[in-house]
């Protein structure tokens, strides 16, 4: 019993820090979809696993973890060469969606030009 | 005397001044000039000046975003800016003359890609497939097929788990996998072949298939048919599932062949495999069934259903297009006649050299189908109840084909006094279908719904959504809320539907011939 804690008190962090390495990569995909699907796909399968003790299995799954987020820098780094515009649904979406959904005032992203605005004021 | 050494020092300065004036005028007019003089100016003193660091090198962020707008220009194109091959008409003006009316209805803010909601045609290449592929189109270039050198091994070796992931998607034997290139081969090659070859010695020279089934098909059991085999089309109920007892009264003892799809392209319905397996097996009669729109999408097990052939498409699950196989039973044998003759690869039923890098993609999309299954399947019907649900909401809405035999991820909905193809316009920020891909280009009404029984009106107002792996709420949301304004925004303009509003039935109206 006391090993097996002492083993789970070393794992947390690691699989923390991986659920958090796994979400932040994911967020880089320049593709709406694929983003938002590695974000899903991460929070779900955490959340299928959070109740898992036999050590063995952490192991494999924190394996398995690790691959995919070595799979996720590479494919993010590709997403990115081939970005396309955003699609209808992203706009500019700022702020939390509370309530009803696609609520939220989409603002036209301005870039360079509010740059230059400021500059002139 | 000091006055005059200040003059110097004075004069000195002014002089350095000008120059270094001069050489900015330089740098100015010629940048070319101005480098060779700093180049020189730097040898005399005699110390080396580090240059800017993006001329020196190339900085990966400049390279994306020039690589960006490139990529943009080629795949950002809107339907008003597109010419039409062959004419001068932009390609809304192609599709609808109302396009121009519909303006107003398409509101566009934001981001200008329409959502992708046309997963039958085909599903996006998933990220993890492609970082299997990569492997393949750079270093491991070996053929497969070589048996003299570690490259064909390596591809050899990944060509054989390949094999294995898909046979072990559906339950087969990786023996039983013969790898294509798609599901239209596989299609021809199961029914051609087992037709062909069982037509040999005369005996059987009659195939089944359904009204309903995908031109390939169709069109492969015509070309039996001008070789003088019969063919029978069986129909299908108005819910879309054939009627089992027709099926039976159906086979001949001279029956070679029954090819019946497990889930429809257009209609989402699901045939009953298992019982229509059960039935050819007691006959003995080969049953061939294209799985391209059910494998990875529904659980399936070719020794469950009895099915003898099947037909496996690789990018309808996520994987890389130009790929597909075929399962070809071993135990009872199937045997059948090959229509590409060659080299011998693939126990001489496909000749031709594999694509190593299709194949590893084929077989990882497999891989993750058959892990993702209950995840994905958990999540689109949650996605697709969604949808339907709203849509039903509409009044004088209905679903095509069977309302509890049907793939979640494909929805058929007609949307009566509308016209699907300006309903297609209305929605251009959604990428979505009246029927089939390959017969999207005319404006006929789909066969499909034609063999239904539901009439013309209804066929043509009819649209498909395909919800897939990737589908978001939000862009669910967004779906339903465009589809239901702009289906009120189209039928305020018809004509019909304020007769309909009057309470005029419009069957009893009589037209006038002009």
């Amino acid at each position: 019993m006391s090993v097996a804690s002492g083993a789970a008190v070393q794992t947390a962090p690691k699989v923390r820090s991986l659920y958090r390495k796994l979400l932040r990569q994911g967020e880089q995909f320049a593709a709406y979809n694929f983003r938002e699907y590695a974000k899903r796909r991460t929070r779900d399968s955490f959340r299928e696993h959070r109740n898992i003790q036999d050590e063995n299995q952490i192991q494999e799954l924190l394996q398995k973890g690790v691959k995919e987020l070595q799979s996720l820098k590479r494919q993010t780094v590709v997403s990115q060469f081939f970005q396309m515009d955003r699609l209808v649904v992203e706009g500019g979406k700022t702020g939390k969606q509370r309530g009803d959904r696609n609520d939220i005032m989409r603002q036209k992203d301005t870039g360079w030009v509010s740059d230059a605005q400021a500059m002139i004021w | 005397m000091s006055g005059i050494a200040a003059n110097t020092v004075r004069q000195a300065t002014r002089l350095c001044a000008k120059q270094s004036s001069s050489a900015s005028t330089l740098l100015r007019t010629s940048t070319f000039r101005a480098a060779t003089i700093s180049g020189q100016k730097v040898s005399r003193r005699g110390y080396v000046s580090e240059s800017k660091k993006d001329s020196a090198q190339v900085s990966i962020d400049t390279a994306v975003r020039a690589d960006q707008k490139a990529f943009f220009n080629e795949t950002s194109k809107l339907p008003e800016n597109t010419i039409v091959g062959g004419t001068n008409v932009n390609a809304d003006a192609m599709m609808s003359p109302m396009a121009g009316v519909l303006k107003e209805a398409t509101i566009m803010d934001g981001g200008e890609r329409p959502i992708y909601l046309d997963m039958q045609a085909t599903t996006p290449l998933d990220p993890r497939v492609l970082d299997a592929m990569l492997p393949f189109y750079s270093g491991l270039y070996g053929n497969p097929h070589s048996r003299t050198h570690a490259y064909g091994w390596e591809t050899d070796n990944a060509v054989e788990t390949a094999r294995k992931h898909v046979a072990d998607l559906i339950g087969a034997d990786p023996k039983e996998i013969i790898f294509t290139s798609g599901a239209t081969e596989s299609n021809n090659m199961s029914i051609k072949g087992v037709a062909r070859f069982f037509g040999r010695s005369g005996k059987k020279n009659h195939i089944i298939t359904t009204q309903t089934e995908h031109k390939c098909v169709l069109d492969s059991c015509r070309h039996l048919a001008d070789e003088g085999f019969e063919v029978t089309y069986l129909p299908v109920q108005t819910n879309g599932l054939i009627n089992m007892e027709d099926l039976e009264a159906a086979i001949r003892p001279t029956t070679a062949i029954v090819s019946i799809m497990s889930v429809n392209n257009e209609i989402g319905v699901i045939q009953p495999l298992e019982e229509i397996g059960k039935l050819c097996r007691s006959k003995k009669v080969f049953f061939h069934t294209d799985g391209a729109q059910a494998v990875g999408k529904i659980p399936m097990d070719v020794n469950k259903m009895n099915i003898d052939l099947m037909s496996i498409s690789s990018h309808k699950i996520y994987g890389p297009k130009g790929m597909g196989a075929c399962y070809i039973r071993r135990r009872p044998r199937v045997r059948i006649d090959p229509i590409i003759s060659g080299g011998g690869q693939e126990r001489g039923l496909r000749s031709g050299t594999l694509a190593p890098a299709l194949v590893v993609g084929f077989g990882e999309a497999c891989r993750i189908a058959k892990e993702e299954l209950p995840y994905d399947s958990k999540r689109i019907k949650m996605l697709s109840d969604r949808l339907l649900n709203g849509l039903l909401a509409l009044e004088h809405t209905k679903q095509n084909g069977s309302d509890s035999q049907f793939y979640p991820g494909c929805i058929n909905v007609s949307f009566a006094y509308v016209e699907g193809e300006s309903l297609l316009m209305a929605l251009k920020d959604i990428a979505l279908s009246s029927g089939s891909a390959c017969t999207s280009a005319s404006l006929e009404p789909s066969y499909v719904l034609r063999a239904l029984g539901s009439d013309e009106a209804d066929a043509h107002s009819s649209i498909r959504f395909g919800i897939g792996r990737f589908t978001t709420e939000s862009e669910i949301d967004y779906v339903l809320k465009a589809v239901t304004e702009r289906v009120s925004f189209l039928r305020e303009l018809s004509p019909l539907w304020e007769l309909v509003q009057e309470g005029t039935d419009l069957s009893t109206i009589q037209w006038e011939q002009h």
